[in-house]
């Protein structure tokens, strides 16, 4: 299926001057009017009624407008430049960028923004009267952007990712991206109005739009690769500051840290399934069972079992008893392949949690105190760190949540570290043989089943560690916490944000647990509204936001292109054997 | 290599350490008997081709050495032992094989197809690879290397970067044998290696054969191109209807008019022998 396009080749051959005139003044239009009243009261959204003072919201759309201006004049500037003969160095780098792509998902990008604005403004004021006159400027200014954008010729793909850069160039470059996305976050996590965070999103994601089409996304992915140490400790220092953005605020350090014990799950789950390519539709019940462990273990004064070991034992033993789940329920099922062990692991994730419920002390032994669990979980203290108390650092207090969400970013940390040695190791190589092709594989004398249950227990094995975390930050453990639609979510996280991939899978369960926790709207509509998601990203995306290149292949395999891009791309390991 | 046998690359078979024997192997699918009293003897340093018209059993006996299946009666050692009915052991133990149609990891760059053949000769867990000890470390490195070796012993030097899909045909082939000289095999079994190549591919996968043979390997092949079969074996085991029909060296089975009658058919014979 092919969106038929109304900008023909034809068209665009013949206004393609008119069209950059067009964006040109439609970016610079809608920069002017950020210093436009928007909104007829300040009510909605961060107040946009002033003529000549724009607010963030209207700010963040005037450097949308300018992108769009400049990507637009960058098609005369650089050939005048050129013939000229102006800074050479300059125009060499220029020439490989893809403005007039990025331009034209500038354009798009710059509508969707204010359409949402005008929207939000619309219905937080009843009506679109609300809506000033600078508002409909910005409109019609975003609509010359758009249509003149698209009027474009759109011309050489980007190239900027062969450009050879000093390395302090391609450091910076990262830690400021990084910094710019921790203050974004902090920044739409500070919003408690939902228009606000919505609206960030959309300039982030036009941003994003805009950064990959013009092909700086390719350089900074690559100097990402080269610098991959600096990129994965940077990206650890930028989440270890982020409590320091709150001013001592538990409010959001708490949607944090939740966020990072599902993404942390999310991550688990991704190496049987992404990796290891095992379906696994209980995995929650993994969670619970850590979870359950630590609280039977806790100081709590319900718990059932009067032995209080250290947490470190603690979470040892979460773990283990999460794995040993694993390899009871794998060792009879992995031998069957995909749809089976699907409907094995659904009903595993339920009947975990009817026995919860049951081992109540009139259906079985009293362990878990059936449907109420066991609230009163006491704050951990580990080495005489209370974590229940706030402590303050360099004059900024750091709440309770501030503590659990250090710890579970060190729980990330050893996940991802586990995750992605184990990629790129002969175990990694052995869970790709057995995706691309089972009996070839055992053929070749690789242990199929025990790298599967290896996948299935270690998987297990990490969620049963980041369920003895959850159950001190939840306070309480119930048995209708872990249902299957928690599964069912953290399976949507790795497919969203990518099979395979660490960031993909962060970003994915950022998104899946963010939005329902601000915005009211989505979590009413939440089932309805990721169904959607879902079923539009397995038709134009399947492979997630952000691909493992080598899934991308297995659901493209007939791309040609994305092949040949790919083994560009892969070589890099092996440049001494080609010499 | 992993064989220590020293061997003359002149094709005789005697005083030669025995790899594969096959005795009185019967195999039967309920009343169907698809092989029958069947006796196989392969020695290190040789080549040996199984032949017979399509339904003659062939595939099953080629199961049954390679431990897929368990013989009805009859049994098959390797190296002395009878093998275990995994395919994995069987790779353990040292048999490797290809496939009749190429089943490569086609997502997967040549050089990590070869390296996951080394997956059984290799031993780092979960453990050290988490943790990149000395001996992941190290390992690794050995693995690369050698799968970088035996790149350029089939002769795909520098294509290790290659996607395999991306290989031409030929080289598909010949990336297939790589992965499975990777797990270090004392025997290589080779279903129809040129089904599908040109003559020049067929003479250069003919040198490759030669060239492993002399290395101390024994090969078995199962091949329909006759010339092909008879340029390449020492002995050649023909099987018609599950029974062997023939088994001696090159030039008798390929002299003999019985092999001729089975493959072609006689006037009298009104089934037609083929599709017995």
């Amino acid at each position: 299926m092919r969106i038929p396009t109304v900008f023909t080749p034809e068209l665009q051959k013949q206004y393609h001057v008119t069209g950059r005139m067009v964006a040109m003044a439609g970016g610079l239009l809608f920069a002017v009017s950020a210093y436009l009243p928007w909104a007829y009261t300040g009510a909605a959204l961060d107040n946009m009624s002033y003529l000549g003072g724009p607010s963030t919201l209207q700010f963040l759309g005037l450097t949308l407008g300018l992108i769009v201006a400049w990507c637009a004049a960058m098609g005369w500037i650089e050939p005048w430049a050129d013939r000229r003969g102006f800074a050479r160095p300059l125009i060499r780098v220029s020439k490989r960028v893809g403005w007039t792509r990025g331009s034209k998902a500038m354009g798009i990008g710059l509508l969707a923004y204010i359409v949402l604005i005008l929207v939000v403004i619309a219905i937080e004021l009843r009506g679109l009267v609300a809506v000033e006159w600078g508002g409909w400027v910005a409109l019609v200014a975003a609509l010359m952007a758009f249509v003149g954008t698209r009027l474009l010729i759109a011309g050489r793909a980007p190239s900027l990712e062969r450009v050879r850069s000093a390395a302090w160039v391609e450091i910076v470059a990262i830690a400021l991206i990084l910094l710019l996305a921790l203050l974004l976050v902090a920044y739409a996590l500070n919003q408690n109005d939902g228009g606000i965070f919505l609206s960030i999103i959309a300039f982030a994601g036009a941003l994003s739009a805009f950064v990959l089409r013009s092909g700086i996304g390719a350089w900074i992915s690559e100097a990402g690769q080269k610098h991959r140490t600096v990129l994965v400790f940077s990206s650890f220092l930028v989440a270890f500051l982020f409590p320091f953005t709150q001013n001592g605020s538990d409010a959001n350090m708490s949607i944090a840290t939740q966020v990072l014990v599902f993404a942390a799950t999310a991550v688990g789950l991704n190496i049987v399934v992404g990796l290891a390519g095992l379906l696994d539709l209980g995995y929650i019940a993994f969670l619970g069972a850590g979870a359950f462990t630590a609280a039977t273990l806790s100081e709590s004064a319900f718990a059932t079992i009067n032995w209080k070991p250290p947490f470190i034992v603690v979470m040892l033993i979460a773990g283990l008893i999460s794995a040993s789940l694993g390899l009871l329920i794998g060792s009879p099922t992995l031998r069957v392949s995909g749809d089976y062990l699907a409907i094995v692991t659904l009903a595993f994730g339920e009947i975990f949690r009817i026995t919860m419920n049951n081992l109540d002390g009139q259906s079985g032994p009293n362990l878990t105190h059936g449907s109420s669990g066991i609230p009163a979980i006491p704050n951990l203290e580990l080495f005489g760190f209370d974590f229940g108390k706030p402590h303050v650092v360099f004059g900024i207090t750091l709440g309770r949540f501030s503590n659990y969400f250090f710890l579970m970013l060190l729980i990330m940390a050893v996940i991802v570290l586990v995750f992605t040695r184990l990629n790129h190791s002969r175990i990694g190589r052995g869970w790709v043989a057995i995706r691309e092709d089972e009996k070839a594989a055992e053929a070749m004398g690789v242990n199929v089943f025990g790298l599967k249950l290896l996948a299935f227990a270690g998987g297990a094995f990490l969620a049963g560690f980041a369920g003895a975390v959850k159950a001190h930050v939840d306070v309480s453990v119930i048995p209708d916490q872990y249902v299957f639609l928690e599964s069912a979510f953290l399976l949507a996280a790795v497919v969203l944000g990518g099979m395979g991939t660490v960031i993909g899978v962060i970003l994915g369960a950022t998104l899946l647990k963010l939005l329902p926790e601000k915005l009211r709207f989505v979590s009413e509509y939440r089932m309805l509204l990721f169904g959607l998601l879902m079923v539009v990203m397995m038709r134009f995306r399947p492979e997630g936001m952000i691909p493992n290149q080598r899934r991308a292949l297995e659901f493209h395999s007939d791309d040609e292109e994305l092949v040949q891009e790919i083994e560009e791309d892969l070589p890099y390991e092996f440049a001494e054997e080609k010499s | 290599m992993s064989t220590e046998t020293v061997v003359e690359p002149t094709g005789h078979t005697v005083g030669r350490e025995t790899i594969l024997a096959a005795r009185n192997v019967t195999m039967r699918f309920g009343g169907l008997v698809a092989v029958d009293n069947v006796d196989f003897t392969v020695h290190s340093g040789e080549i040996v081709g199984l032949i017979g018209p399509n339904g003659a059993g062939k595939t099953t006996f080629f199961n049954c050495l390679t431990g897929l299946y368990k013989p009805t009666s009859g049994e098959v050692r390797f190296m002395g032992e009878v093998l275990p009915p995994k395919p994995r052991e069987v790779v353990v133990a040292g048999m490797a094989r290809t496939f009749q149609n190429i089943r490569l990891f086609p997502n997967m760059t040549a050089l990590e197809n070869v390296m996951v053949g080394r997956y059984c000769r290799t031993s780092s867990m979960a453990f050290t690879s988490i943790l990149h000890g000395p001996k992941f470390r190290r390992e690794e490195a050995e693995t690369r290397e050698r799968a970088a070796e035996l790149l350029e012993y089939v002769g795909m030097k520098g294509q290790g970067g290659h996607l395999a899909r991306n290989l031409p045909y030929g080289d598909q082939r010949r990336l297939e044998v790589a992965r499975a000289l990777a797990t270090d095999p004392k025997l290589l079994l080779l279903d129809e290696p040129t089904a599908g190549m040109n003559p020049q591919e067929t003479r250069q996968a003919e040198e490759l054969i030669f060239k492993i043979r002399d290395s101390g390997l024994a090969i078995v092949v199962i091949e329909h191109d006759m010339r092909f079969i008879f340029n390449l074996c020492d002995r050649v085991l023909c099987l018609v209807r599950g029974k062997t029909l023939i088994e001696g060296t090159a030039a008798e089975v390929q002299s003999d008019p019985r092999v001729i009658e089975a493959y072609i058919g006689s006037p009298e014979n009104e089934e037609g022998g083929a599709h017995a």
